[in-house]
């Protein structure tokens, strides 16, 4: 069978690949362009370490078929920070050792940015809520949901 | 967060630097296991069984050969047969029977749980690998299964081996029945202690099945050599156990075998076995070409080694003052369909907190037709600290004592006679439950109705064992500190931290790297709350020993006695000219001129890494409509020794503290009656999410551990323990039901609350 080709932008690039119909996004970013910042957990849409956002709009990046990012704009990881310069959510989680084993960094990090840009004041409890759909087993959270806070209250300055 | 209570004379030590592998790990660049990609490269699926208990009568594999892209099929048949093998260096990587590990790793002739591998092949493409894996076909005869304890104790019940090594992770077991074995400890000559007591309290308890939860699935990368180097890239808690095993698995020399540790995503006890490394390396063989398996979430849950649910029996007795007198405790675990569990840690901790001077305590593990029990985060101590801190909630109050003066009344103390006959270490626990009723938590009255407050208290034990290091001082002042340890959590940081205040300089001059077996001498797995004790004295040697090496070069570049250099805090000077003074890195920049850079070594077997002690305290309050339990607020309360990085401690405490709340309110395997996992995914295997837990204030209280140079005490295990007990002693002062059962969720809370009213 035929491959699809895919056009599409990644972190502002533009990016062709060809993949098979039944390949998700997950596995594009993965196996093919070898962007290996989204990570599987599950390939349910239950731990959201694949987080990405496309189109703006946060997706578990396993739930989303690679031929669907047709002339979409996707944001991974790799797009957070400006080169070295790491994006004040980036920094904050190192500042309040918000991770420990670090897989699931990648997914909480996409979420919590997109949380951000939708409502640059959470509260708390909104902050825990948005995050829900990342699982995090090292932390208990309490020290993400510091950083993402810290980190809102900073960039509202 | 509490500041550690007491200062000391540390510069580096107890402050909060960041870590040097965190910038990759905020950027997505960290490379873990299933991040490896090599040229050739091919991936693997296994096939699993999808009965608990079956002959396997046929594997037909022509299909899965035939179609393009397929490389190579494995089965049971491709591996070397073993005769039963235990491995009795006390560095052993395991104290199972490598026989039954490699009968885990891939069935022979019978399968013994839903999810047993019994095929493997290798293609192209992992979507390839399992279409391919899908059209193996394999004839099964299906047997009985045995489900529960109860059941496997029947002497009625066929034995699942006709003979099985007994489990000896801990304590050594030995065959008491078809499918168990067991063992017994006793203190204190009272016979008559239960009958004479004047308060006795029985209660049995019953918990489940649950797993470890690491985020990252098992993932392995193998390249076989056709110079018969095996080259295996995978995410372990010790690459040392993985080359061990694989060794005699596979019956290949261990210098035959290299393993370079990735990155980990989360371990908890459940990554230093063997499980698809085999299979990946044979496949690696027969195809001449790197192979790749990454298991499944649902392959996670089903394959791998969870933490044995239980079933405890506890018999408690005090005087009517409230000190306990007797200790009569039976531990049920189940082991799965190999030995080798964690009921021996599990009786160890059972009752160590507190002082008990006539006990019977016998831990018995069970055969089942469920994956062979692995150790999860203080092994076996959940179900166990759950019983007992309930019980001691029941006595207190029978006796009409508050809880928490109950605890402090019996509180084990330096030189009490420990349940295995040796005095207790110096701890700091009467300290920590004073801190507990000090704290503004314990002070603070509740707010509202159905709600209500618990504790539990827990003591665990963790282990030494060897760690290696080498250390490079090199000609620019920076230090490369080299590990065998991996690092699950930070602890590369936490042991440059070490260096740095031995060799008084920044801790950013530090650069640390776990290594891979061919370049670091042994070191033991990362477990039982180790690393940062254990290899943390081998750091501590090796900084030392650098710090002489350099005072050698110093007395050359002076032309002076070496006994003549000092070393103060970063600086040598001469002694007989004090003018003389080098810093430490005017010193290394001399190195190139004074016989190249330094490097040196540490090498450090402890042999405990003293006791770690916790005590949690919940508020809950009750919602008598559904039965769910919600947390109002929480405090943990640990002794961390020296809290080598206060935030990393309180990290910790908090991780901990969540899978320990998972534990008490929803986790749990769910089995059909012919013993098929039932939640095989990550929405019906349900861990606690950001939403579910409130914030966990943490309170540090440091007794220096004797056995540390700074005072370390191994952390990172106790802090799962006394989630479950605390909150059930809440929910019992919230709504006055006591539940014997975990995990307490809605469904089983409201049953217990409508028993309550009728």
């Amino acid at each position: 069978m035929a491959r699809n080709h895919v056009t599409t932008t990644i972190n502002g690039d533009p990016v062709e690949f060809l993949c098979d119909t039944e390949q998700t996004l997950l596995d594009v970013l993965r196996d093919e362009l070898h962007l290996t910042g989204s990570k599987e957990g599950c390939a349910s849409g239950d731990c959201g370490a694949c987080s990405v956002t496309m189109d703006g709009r946060l997706v578990c990046a396993c739930l989303v078929l690679a031929v669907e990012t047709q002339g979409a704009e996707v944001e991974t990881i790799e797009g957070m920070a400006d080169g070295d310069r790491l994006h004040p959510l980036q920094q904050k989680f190192l500042d309040h050792a918000a991770l420990q084993c670090g897989v699931c960094t990648p997914g909480f990090l996409v979420a919590a940015k997109s949380l951000l840009e939708r409502n640059p004041d959470p509260t708390e409890s909104e902050v825990r809520y948005w995050l829900a759909g990342n699982l995090c087993r090292c932390t208990g959270y309490d020290k993400i949901v510091r950083a993402v806070l810290d980190t809102a209250a900073e960039m509202r300055e | 967060m509490s500041e550690p209570n007491n200062r000391r004379p540390y510069r580096v030590l107890g402050t909060t630097p960041l870590r040097e592998d965190g910038v990759e790990k905020v950027m997505g660049q960290a490379r873990f296991a299933d991040d490896v990609f090599l040229p050739r490269m091919l991936h693997a699926a296994v096939v699993r069984s999808p009965h608990a208990h079956a002959k396997i009568r046929k594997i037909s594999t022509h299909k899965a050969t035939a179609m393009p892209g397929v490389f190579a099929v494995l089965t049971g048949s491709d591996f070397p047969t073993l005769e039963p093998t235990i491995l009795s260096h006390s560095d052993a990587s395991t104290t199972d029977d490598l026989k039954d590990i490699s009968e885990n790793c891939m069935a022979r002739d019978r399968v013994l749980y839903d999810g047993h591998v019994v095929a493997a092949v290798a293609a192209l493409s992992r979507h390839v690998a399992q279409q391919a894996a899908e059209a193996i076909d394999v004839e099964y005869e299906i047997l009985a299964p045995i489900l529960d304890i109860e059941e496997a104790l029947n002497e009625e019940t066929p034995a699942l081996h006709e003979d099985f090594t007994p489990g000896q992770f801990v304590l050594q077991t030995k065959k008491a029945s078809a499918n168990a074995s067991g063992f017994e400890m006793n203190i204190g000559e009272d016979q008559d202690a239960f009958s004479t007591a004047e308060v006795v309290v029985e209660k049995r308890y019953r918990t489940r099945c649950v797993h470890q939860g690491y985020i990252e699935p098992h993932a392995v990368t193998v390249q076989w050599g056709s110079d018969g180097i095996m080259t295996v890239w995978t995410c372990t808690q010790g690459h040392f156990a993985i080359r061990e095993q694989l060794s005699i698995v596979l019956q290949h020399p261990l210098s035959k075998i290299k393993v370079i540790p990735t990155e980990v995503g989360g371990g908890f006890g459940g990554k230093d076995l063997i499980y698809v490394e085999p299979a990946a390396a044979l496949l690696a063989k027969k195809t001449g070409c790197p192979v790749k398996m990454v298991m499944s979430r649902a392959e996670t849950l089903r394959g791998t080694g969870p933490s044995p649910g239980a079933v405890i029996n506890v018999r408690l007795a005090s005087d009517k003052k409230g000190t306990l007198l007797a200790a009569d405790l039976e531990l049920l675990y189940e082991a799965g369909a190999y030995p080798g569990g964690p009921v021996g840690s599990a009786g160890l901790a059972a009752t160590s907190r507190y002082k008990i001077s006539n006990q019977t305590i016998r831990g018995v593990e069970v055969l089942l037709n469920k994956p062979k029990m692995k150790q999860y985060r203080a092994p076996g101590g959940v179900p166990v600290n759950f019983a007992v801190e309930s019980t001691i909630d029941i006595l207190a109050s029978k006796v009409g004592i508050d809880p928490l003066d109950f605890r402090l009344k019996n509180a084990m103390a330096e030189g009490d006679r420990m349940v295995t006959g040796l005095p207790c270490p110096k701890i700091g626990g009467r300290e920590l439950l004073e801190a507990v009723r000090d704290h503004s938590h314990y002070r603070t009255p509740l707010s509202g109705p159905r709600q209500g407050r618990g504790m539990a208290y827990a003591l665990w034990f963790g282990a030494g064992k060897t760690s290696s290091v080498s250390m490079t001082v090199h000609g620019d002042g920076s230090v490369l500190l080299n590990v065998g340890t991996p690092d699950l959590s930070g602890t590369r940081l936490t042991l440059s931290m070490q260096a740095a205040e031995v060799l008084g300089i920044d801790v950013a001059e530090v650069s640390a790297r776990v290594l891979d077996t061919d370049s670091i001498a042994f070191s033991y797995k990362t477990v039982a709350s180790r690393t940062t004790h254990s290899t943390g004295i081998a750091v501590y040697q090796a900084a030392n020993n650098a710090l002489r090496e350099m005072a050698r070069r110093a007395a050359v570049y002076w032309d002076i006695e070496e006994s003549s250099v000092a070393i103060t805090r970063g600086s040598f000077s001469d002694l007989g000219n004090p003018s003389r003074c080098l810093s430490f890195f005017e010193l290394a920049k001399l190195l190139e001129k004074l016989g190249g850079p330094i490097t040196v070594y540490g090498n450090a077997s402890p042999g405990s890494n003293g006791c770690q002690l916790a005590a949690h305290l919940v508020d809950v309050e009750v919602e008598v409509d559904t039965g769910k339990i919600n947390l109002l607020r929480y405090t943990a309360f640990q002794d961390a020794g020296n809290a080598i990085h206060p935030d990393y401690v309180s990290g910790q405490m908090q991780g901990g503290a969540a899978q320990g709340v998972g534990w008490a309110l929803n986790e749990a395997y769910f089995y059909s009656e012919d013993g098929k996992l039932l939640n095989t995914s990550l929405l019906d295997y349900r861990m606690p999410t950001a939403v579910d837990l409130p914030d966990i204030e943490t309170v540090i209280l440091e007794t220096p551990n004797p056995n540390h140079p700074f005072g370390v005490r191994g952390v990172g295990e106790v802090p799962i323990m006394p989630p479950a007990g605390a909150i059930a002693n809440a929910l019992y002062n919230a709504a006055g039901i006591r539940m014997t059962e975990l995990p307490m969720s809605p469904g089983t809370v409201l049953e217990k609350i409508k028993e309550n009213i009728d």
